[in-house]
């Protein structure tokens, strides 16, 4: 289940921080193709970070622990949890969101029904257009089980695979 | 016509309340907490504030700062905004906090100790209190329901076999992805401040009315508001009321915007969830499976408060006997209320528990008598002309058993059947199994609740020449919004384009009722068909109302003849002809029309772990019409998701009433891995009194797939579980 949601990418970072006098860290790493300096509690989360300092509030909070995937965003081109992850862990690394996937790719996913209450939904386009991306991981693993990282009580997940299908153009992709 | 607000949702664009930025009203907003009970009944001794905080920095709400009573306005306004010194469930709120910096009101909050001396609580529904539990009359009743017809205990003295059996099924957690969320300001009105109530929630008018009566105040000098809802489910039906209060009663007292936004673990451990239930089935029946008397007894645990739960019972019990037909019938319903966190709203409203009861005990009746369980449906299921346990003749032509013989074929049922017992003769470990549910579902409220909700839409015809829509029905995720669009258009002869939903608003839309029981399509919906009916009426010349075109040019001249005033079209809720309910003795039309269902579940057994997997699932649905075909199937196939969640994976651990696994790294949903494709069909019959011809979709769904997959279970592995949820360790024993 975890493997859409890897996050040891950027675990090599932890080491490297460097702690300012009241506390906070600066760091500087490439947010949705720009860069970004800021100083971070040790203690603030990726999530918290995107959401209510840099003005980026597409990725969500479900549950604050890894479960949900709502708040996923990618970290070097690897699906993460962001709510599981310290700000300050993302130094150097290339940080993208939903703010980050044109608008218009995802006519497919709408027409299937793969947002109801929308809540879930960032999180899924995220990791969804992470498999769009990569997607000789098909080859090993079926969209149902490289999507179960994303929690979704809406749909039923069915508008979502469905969707996705459409969007990666592998109409069997998640009927094995 | 996609989804109005699905691309905004799909590219992260849609902003929920927290992910809002403090301005303009939220200007110097400051969060609010809640203080809550450490254990499950109590007098409260004292609320210590942690040393190291300067409490003079902070805000804090008791419950003297409350101006008007101090209780949450519903059917009994029993449950306290804040325990007025007592606490009657764990995590039942106590006292409010606030502060600007979010940070430091986490660590102050959780400095504050609650000191309370403990009183016995009553935790267990299924037993009767003992006298030191007492707190409701003299039994801790807080509903009593009865439904009689005919004579059981004359039919069971004459029946060729009685089958009795008795059924559990656990609460549930909503789990809506987005927790809850509300934020309250003050601003100025014509009579004097507006304390303005801003968030995630169904029932704004719900709201409304508990802010009118803890604040003391008429609905001039309340104004409630409904923000971008990430799914509701029944969670946030009465809910959003108590939160509404306790951000009004902290922006009072601070004078200032105030933000409450619950993270996960605190939504789950305080916040409504499914009633527990117990049914007991007592059946007559004759050699062929006919039902011949059916007694049923149901309990549900109502937890510490009245709240909803005399109207889940309502339509628990209504339900209780399915969609089958039998001339004696007694049902006896009760809600018990114990210090649990009181239960509420959710999805099918009672009729899924007892429902799981009815389906999983018509198969133990096949069983009993050595009959196929499809036979034993198919010599009950309901024929028009004839009457439902409250005598309510059926009638509006579906054929349940035609509907049942095509659930039958598109779910291969006969094929999957013989496989299955051919594989199961082979497979060292793996048994498979087939079951099926057919079910029905009351659509709107309960009785004679549409006719006292008196439901009113209004549509506004704006100076551009298009129509809004303005209800208080929310758009939630199940499609509101795009389904009004559609209905509006279509009543108007309009293009989507130049139809507009209005945010519901207590300021400016009308009490359309509550967004709940499966009523938004059908009978608000119709409410919009006729509230443009009346615009164009007002506009036609010679009693010819106007449509289309004629209709927006009619509406644009009409503004420029009456420049700056306002042009509505209305409609007031009328019941459909000849529905008549007696709800003292519970006798007759129970709903003006019930949706209709079947389905059918293929189950995997795995011996070895006594893990249950769901290989293939159809629901076939009767819904009248299908306004969006998107929308629908969507709302069947996330309703099953959600009752399969239930059925096998979704359990409450408790210590002392309160939940113990309220994260979701231990309350399992299911993911997408943990279900197969569910196949959807839909019956189309349009009913002349829904919105487009419809009937109601979105509880349907959950009634059927539990008990559905206990029957396959029992036809996999002979296993005769009788509770949900079915986890491995609960199959485990039965295997
Ligand atoms: S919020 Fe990060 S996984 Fe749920
Ligand atoms: S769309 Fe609501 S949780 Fe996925």
């Amino acid at each position: 289940m975890g493997f859409a949601t890897s996050q040891s990418s950027m675990n090599h970072q932890s080491t490297q921080s460097s702690a300012t006098l009241n506390g906070t860290i600066a760091i500087r790493f490439t947010l949705n193709g720009r860069e970004v300096e800021i100083a971070v509690d040790p203690t603030e989360r990726l999530l918290d970070t995107l959401r209510y300092r840099l003005n980026l509030p597409g990725s969500k909070e479900g549950c604050g622990e890894g479960e949900c995937g709502a708040c996923t965003v990618t970290i070097d081109d690897l699906p993460a949890n962001s709510c599981l992850v310290p700000t300050f862990q993302v130094r150097g690394c290339n940080v993208r969101t939903i703010e980050s996937i044109p608008t218009s790719s995802l006519q497919p996913m709408l027409e299937t029904g793969a947002t109801q209450c929308g809540a879930c939904t960032p999180g899924v386009v995220v990791t969804a257009n992470w498999i769009k991306e990569h997607s000789s991981v098909l080859a090993s693993h079926t969209l149902r089980a490289l999507m179960a990282g994303n929690l979704c009580r809406c749909t039923g997940y069915d508008g979502i695979i469905d969707g996705l299908e459409k969007w990666i153009g592998n109409p069997k992709g998640g009927r094995p | 016509m996609h989804r109005l607000e699905g691309l905004s949702k799909l590219s992260g664009a849609e902003r929920y309340l927290d992910d809002e930025p403090l301005e303009g009203a939220l200007k110097g907003c400051l969060w609010g907490m809640t203080v809550r009970s450490p254990i499950s009944r109590g007098k409260i001794r004292r609320i210590a504030y942690g040393a190291g905080f300067d409490w003079s920095k902070f805000v804090v709400v008791e419950p003297g700062d409350i101006p008007g009573p101090n209780e949450t306005y519903l059917i009994e306004n029993d449950q306290p905004v804040l325990a007025p010194g007592y606490v009657r469930h764990m995590h039942e709120a106590v006292a409010l906090v606030a502060h600007e910096d979010r940070n430091l009101l986490r660590r102050a909050a959780a400095s504050i100790r609650v000191e309370v001396d403990a009183d016995p609580p009553a935790l267990d529904f299924r037993v009767a209190p003992r006298a030191d539990q007492i707190q409701r009359g003299s039994d801790n009743l807080i509903k009593k329901l009865q439904i009689k017809k005919g004579d059981v205990h004359a039919a069971f003295a004459n029946a060729y076999k009685i089958v009795e059996g008795e059924y559990e099924t656990g609460a549930q957690e909503h789990v809506y992805i987005e927790n809850n969320a509300m934020s309250a300001w003050i601003e100025d009105g014509p009579n004097g401040d507006v304390v303005v109530v801003r968030g995630s929630m169904q029932c704004p008018y719900y709201v409304l009315n508990a802010l009118k009566h803890a604040l003391g105040r008429d609905e001039t000098r309340v104004r409630v508001i409904q923000a971008p809802t990430g799914g509701g489910f029944g969670g946030k039906e009465d809910y959003p009321s108590t939160i509404a209060l306790h951000c009004a009663l902290l922006t009072l007292k601070a004078k200032r915007p105030v933000k409450i936004i619950y993270d996960r673990s605190e939504d789950m451990a305080a916040t409504t969830k499914r009633h527990p239930s117990l049914v007991r089935h007592k059946t007559a029946v004759d050699k062929s499976g006919k039902l011949l008397a059916q007694q049923i007894e149901v309990i549900l645990d109502g937890g510490a408060y009245v709240t909803l739960s005399p109207v889940v019972l309502s339509r628990g019990i209504i339900h209780a006997a399915g969609p089958y037909t039998c001339e004696n019938v007694l049902i006896e319903g009760k809600a018990v209320l114990t210090n649990s966190v009181p239960y509420g709203a959710f999805r099918g409203f009672g009729a899924p528990q007892t429902i799981f009861a009815c389906e999983r005990h018509m198969d133990r009746i096949a069983h009993a008598l050595g009959l196929d369980p499809i036979e034993v449906r198919r010599i009950n299921l309901l024929k028009d002309g004839q009457t439902t346990s409250t005598q309510q003749t059926i009638s509006g032509g579906t054929d349940r058993h035609a509907l049942l013989n095509e659930t039958l074929r598109v779910s291969a049922y006969d094929k999957h059947k013989r496989e299955s017992e051919a594989f199961n003769k082979t497979h060292p470990y793996l048994r498979r199994g087939i079951g099926i549910a057919t079910v029905l579902h009351g659509a709107g409220f309960t009785g004679n609740g549409e006719v006292y909700l008196n439901s009113k839409v209004d549509v506004g015809a704006r100076p551009d020449g298009k129509i809004e829509v303005l209800a208080a029905s929310t758009e939630m995720g199940q499609g509101t919004n795009t389904v009004f669009t559609r209905i509006a258009a279509d009543a108007a002869g309009y293009d989507t384009a130049d139809v507009v939903v209005g945010v519901p608003d207590t300021f400016r839309v009308p009490n359309s009722g509550p967004t709940v029981a499966s009523r938004t399509v059908m009978v608000v919906g119709k409410l919009v068909e006729r509230a443009i009916d009346d615009l164009a009426a007002q506009l036609g010349q010679n009693g010819k109302p106007l449509r289309g075109p004629s209709l927006k040019k009619a509406i644009t001249d009409w503004h420029t003849t009456n420049p700056g005033k306002e042009l509505k079209g209305r409609a007031t809720y009328t019941p459909p002809p000849n529905v008549k309910f007696d709800d003292k003795n519970y006798v007759g039309d129970a709903y003006a029309t019930f949706a209709w269902g079947a389905c059918v579940a293929h189950v995997e057994v795995d011996l070895r772990t006594a893990a249950v997997r769901v290989l293939d699932f159809t629901a076939m649905q009767d819904i009248g019409k299908v306004i969006n075909p998107v929308l629908a199937k969507g709302q069947v196939q996330g309703g099953v998701v959600q009752a399969i969640g239930w059925a096998l994976s979704e359990e409450f651990k408790f210590k002392d009433g309160g939940m113990l696994n309220n994260t979701l790294t231990n309350y399992i949903i299911p993911t997408s891995d943990d279900v197969p494709p569910i196949r959807v069909v839909f019956h189309e019959n349009p009913y002349p009194f829904g919105g487009g011809g419809a009937k109601g979709v979105g509880e349907l769904p959950m009634d059927g797939p539990a008990p559905a997959i206990l029957n396959a279970v029992a036809h996999a592995t002979g296993a005769d579980a009788r509770a949900i949820p079915l986890t491995p360790e609960h199959l485990l024993p039965l295997l």
